[in-house]
């Protein structure tokens, strides 16, 4: 009466994985959660899911609540499938000043969905991103993939969309 | 006075505390009353719901007193202004997104925020923006959640952690979205689960089978102790209008500590079954008609005096249930041997009886409930204490937490909420040689002479690893103990495993003792309500016949006392098949089933649970006396009171009990002086099955199938501890066979054939086959143990 078996890991993930498990002392592998779980995500079009989740925890030897509440808390975890391309756009105060206002009304309009939502083709998400992203000397500006663009306007933001696939 | 003795100043005045105490404990044990809602002194720490605030001197800011350690001279205002005003922006805070659904809580009137809402909270809310509403789950058929009244306290999640073993609560998302819940749709399958409804300090976290019957404050609280199993938890009932309306736990450190599990918690909706037995019952002619007491007893006067002119007292044959009190099982015996009858039993789990008088005077944990978290290795004999005994599980787990070694000799791998060490999982019939090798290391590191026979007994099985470890980690640790459970006794080689384990437990000077037993298994033998021993275990010269071969030799009559035996015994078939030929069966039962209408002849009704009075005696040896809570349905009596009358009917002496604390003052003359002992050794086994590859059927216990009372409460019954009437066998022995989940088998057993669903289940070892016991598809197979065979159907 053995538990269905978790989703395998890839063999990328899991070296991955094992790679962060040696940084901390090792009964203690669970300090790689946040790693893991970034990777697992990553390899994942940017989402997690309850079977990848609970992979993570086999993997790691950790209760599956433990790893929810993890991937519940961090808001660079998603736990809801999303657009592959995940667009944050930094609407902190030096940003703000600069007019992130109006990038973000921009995304929103060419995308025709609101921040928070995916377009139903699957291609973009926007993220509601709560924190400043260090970039202020160049505001405003926004991450896609983890890759910065900065000073914005509206021609670059068609742009740089238009490229992705 | 010793070093680590400080004095601190709470309120103006002086207090010892002990370094590194925190603030609070030393309060509490003062009785100076700091409000809180997180804090439990039975969990760990978390400081966050900051209720308990408290001013110390030279501090910048509030201190909560559950994380604060006391420090030499520090001193401590719980009740200044400053104090105060802490205690009561808590407050508010804490009741910003609080519903204010108090009349429609089953929390209310028993609710520790409410009532510190009296204290510390404002007449009006200052919160105007809108409140935050969390969804329910469903997490069992036990616990009710409402979640928007959640506080988020984590006790709940810390209990999980701590003390269940199973992390199956948590804190998902953050800030105002945290909420507490399973993430998953999930039922919580802890065994303790129930407690969460106690420490949950407010009413998120409810008890479901008792939601909306009652208010705190209407119901009255009374003394009991738990039936299920041989702890004997200390419990509260809660009594409205006569009725149980609901199991809390009572507080005893050397028992139960704060907790009870999930059977003790919910197993009083047995009590309420459509079911019971209301009035006295009299079979003739093949119906059944209801009667009066008097007409009852001289009927069943008359035929046993028919039956004993006739064939004699010794064919006769008395069973009763372990679970049973010792005023009963006292009466029941005595009557037995006033008419000349010895056929007295109530072991109806065993049936290797070959050494019983060398056997202890009562299966004896051989320690202290409280002192097994102090073990530093323990060898678990055929034993799931996990499901079997939950508080004996808990204080190992205690011990594991500190580093003790479990380790396991069983014929199914269960899972454990600790970590165990070494295991040995093997097919039922190489139990005793498991252990056989055990004692074969521990013979060639001490020379201890043992005698030829054990040389030559041991010689015949094999030395692995694993043997070496369990013997090497129950020699070098300091405090040890060898543990049988339920499946050890009911072993086919029952008395082959007692005496090796005993044989292990002396080379490695390890406690002996048993987990095993139902809740009044000790008190039962202590009375005698044995074939061969009496009151006080004194040896008789006229032994009876034991609880199998009273089925055997089908006698004339039976007198059963609280039993099913085609679900309790470990041959119901055998059983049935002797009540249906036996001329007359008088049944004292609290309830009416199909099966007792077919083979009894009068039915007695009797208090049952709550409904009764009288003592047990625990595993410990620890007799608890307990009064009735309600009154009992219908017409029935105490059995005490039923057998009181039966001994004057049958013109015994000595059966003129007012009450039942005569009988318990009778017996505690006789019982006083008995110390609990473990015998010598006991028999020597001739010789050790190896597994020969053929298919071995086993049967194992589900907690919420027990007994007759847990069988009949409808919560429970919903939980996946029940006896699933499958045939489990693993996935390699399942293909060998040629058999799928997909249709039922064809189970052959004793010359019985049944289509049974099968279940795989790899928790097996090879060529066995587990089946529940007390499962009403089953029992037509026969006995617990013994040779098997399936087929496609």
């Amino acid at each position: 009466m053995t538990e269905t078996t978790a989703k395998e890991l890839s063999k990328h993930a899991r070296e991955e994985i094992d790679r962060w498990i040696t940084k901390y002392p090792p009964d203690q592998k669970q300090s790689a959660v946040l790693a893991a779980m970034r990777v697992v995500q990553h390899e994942n079009n940017g989402y997690l899911t309850t079977e990848l989740m609970d992979a993570v925890a086999a993997y790691l030897d950790m209760a599956t609540i433990a790893v929810y509440e993890i991937a519940s808390f961090y808001s660079m975890l998603e736990t809801e499938p999303v657009g592959r391309h995940s667009i944050s756009v930094c609407t902190n105060i030096s940003c703000m000043l600069r007019g992130s206002d109006e990038i973000v009304e921009h995304i929103e309009r060419k995308l025709d969905i609101k921040t928070g939502e995916s377009t139903s083709d699957g291609r973009f998400y926007i993220k509601q991103e709560e924190e400043c992203l260090a970039a202020c000397c160049g505001g405003p500006m926004m991450m896609i993939d983890h890759k910065y663009y900065e000073n914005l306007t509206s021609g670059m933001i068609d742009e740089i969309l238009d490229k992705l696939d | 006075m010793s070093d680590d003795t400080i004095t601190i100043e709470v309120d103006g005045k002086p207090y010892e505390a002990k370094k590194g105490q925190m603030l609070i404990e030393v309060t509490d044990a003062n009785d100076i009353y700091v409000p809180r809602f997180c804090y439990h002194k039975n969990l760990s720490v978390a400081a966050n719901c900051r209720m308990c605030l408290v001013e110390v001197e030279k501090a910048p800011k509030p201190l909560p007193a559950c994380a604060t350690p006391v420090m030499d001279g520090m001193k401590v205002s719980t009740k200044s202004a400053y104090a105060v005003e802490a205690q009561k922006s808590v407050m508010e805070f804490l009741l910003i997104n609080h519903p204010l659904d108090c009349p429609i809580c089953d929390q209310g009137g028993e609710c520790e925020l409410q009532d510190l809402a009296m204290g510390y909270g404002r007449d009006v809310s200052r919160y105007q923006e809108q409140k935050r509403v969390v969804q329910d789950k469903n997490i069992g058929p036990l616990v009710q959640t409402d979640m928007t009244r959640c506080i988020h306290c984590t006790r709940c999640v810390r209990f999980g952690e701590e003390i269940a073993g199973l992390q199956e609560l948590g804190a998902t998302g953050r800030g105002e979205h945290m909420l507490i819940g399973t993430y998953i749709e999930k039922s919580m399958c802890s065994e303790l689960s129930g407690n969460i409804i106690d420490l949950c300090p407010v009413g998120a976290l409810t008890s479901k089978p008792f939601r909306f019957s009652a208010r705190s404050w209407e119901m009255a609280q009374y003394n009991g102790i738990a039936p299920h199993d041989a702890v004997g938890s200390n419990i509260y009932f809660h009594v409205k209008d006569d009725r149980v309306k609901r199991v809390v736990p009572a507080e005893n450190e050397m028992i139960n500590e704060v907790w009870i599990s999930d059977r003790d918690r919910f197993s009083y909706e047995g009590l309420y079954s459509d079911d019971r037995l209301l009035a006295p019952m009299l079979k003739e002619n093949g119906e059944w008609r209801q009667v009066d007491w008097q007409t009852a007893f001289q009927t069943i006067k008359e035929r046993l005096e028919e039956i004993i002119a006739t064939d004699g007292a010794n064919r006769i044959g008395a069973l009763a249930a372990p679970t049973s009190t010792c005023e009963e099982l006292y009466l029941l015996q005595k009557l037995m041997r006033g008419l000349g009858c010895h056929n007295i039993d109530h072991r109806i789990h065993q049936v290797d009886f070959t050494d019983q008088d060398v056997a202890p005077l009562f299966p004896w944990l051989g320690m202290p409930i409280a002192e097994l978290e102090a073990l530093d290795a323990a060898l678990l004999i055929g034993a799931y204490p996990r499901k079997e005994q939950p508080m004996i599980n808990h204080r190992l787990r205690k011990a594991v937490l500190k580093g003790a070694d479990i380790m396991l000799v069983n014929s199914v791998d269960y899972e454990f909420n600790y970590r165990t060490s070494d295991k040995l999982i093997s097919s039922p019939g190489v139990l005793p040689a498991m252990l056989a090798a055990i004692v074969k290391v521990l013979l060639e590191s001490d020379n201890k002479a043992v005698g030829k026979d054990v040389e030559r007994l041991v010689n015949q099985v094999q030395v692995e690893e694993t043997h070496r470890q369990i013997a090497g980690k129950l020699a070098s640790a300091e405090t040890r103990a060898v543990l049988l459970g339920n499946v050890a006794v009911a072993h086919p080689q029952f008395s082959a495993i007692r005496y090796l384990a005993d044989m292990i437990a002396r080379l490695t000077h390890a406690n002996f003792g048993y987990m095993s037993g139902h809740a009044n298994t000790a008190g039962a033998c202590l009375v005698g309500a044995l074939p061969h021993r009496t009151v006080a275990g004194l040896a008789t010269n006229n032994t009876g016949l034991n609880a199998t071969s009273m089925f055997e030799e089908q006698l004339s009559a039976y007198v059963l006392l609280n039993l099913e035996p085609e679900l309790d015994c470990w041959d119901g078939q055998l059983a049935l098949t002797a009540l249906q030929a036996a001329s007359c069966v008088i049944a004292m039962t609290p309830y009416m089933t199909t099966q007792i209408a077919d083979y009894a002849d009068i039915l007695l009704p009797i208090a049952h649970y709550a409904e009764n009075e009288g003592s047990i005696v625990n595993v410990e040896g620890v007799r608890q006396g307990f009064c009735s809570a309600v009154t009992t349905v219908g017409e029935s009596r105490p059995a005490w009171k039923v057998l009181r009358v039966l001994g004057n009917t049958l013109n015994q002496a000595g059966f003129d009990y007012n009450t039942v604390n005569e009988i318990t003052d009778e017996l505690a003359g006789m019982l006083d002086d008995i110390k609990p002992g473990l015998t010598d050794g006991g028999q020597l086994p001739g010789a050790l099955s190896i597994a020969n590859g053929s298919l071995q059927r086993m049967t194992d216990f589900q907690m919420n199938s027990a007994d007759s009372l847990v069988r009949r409460a409808s919560a429970l019954q919903q939980t996946r501890d029940v006896a699933d009437g499958a045939v489990h066998i693993n996935n390699e022995s399942a293909n060998k066979l040629g058999i799928s989940t997909e249709q039922n088998v064809l189970v052959k057993q004793n010359g019985v054939g049944l289509q049974l669903p099968l279940l795989i289940d790899d928790r097996l070892p090879d060529n066995t086959v587990l089946i529940h016991a007390a499962h009403p598809a089953c029992y037509a197979l026969g006995p617990w143990f013994g040779d098997i065979t399936l087929e496609r159907c």
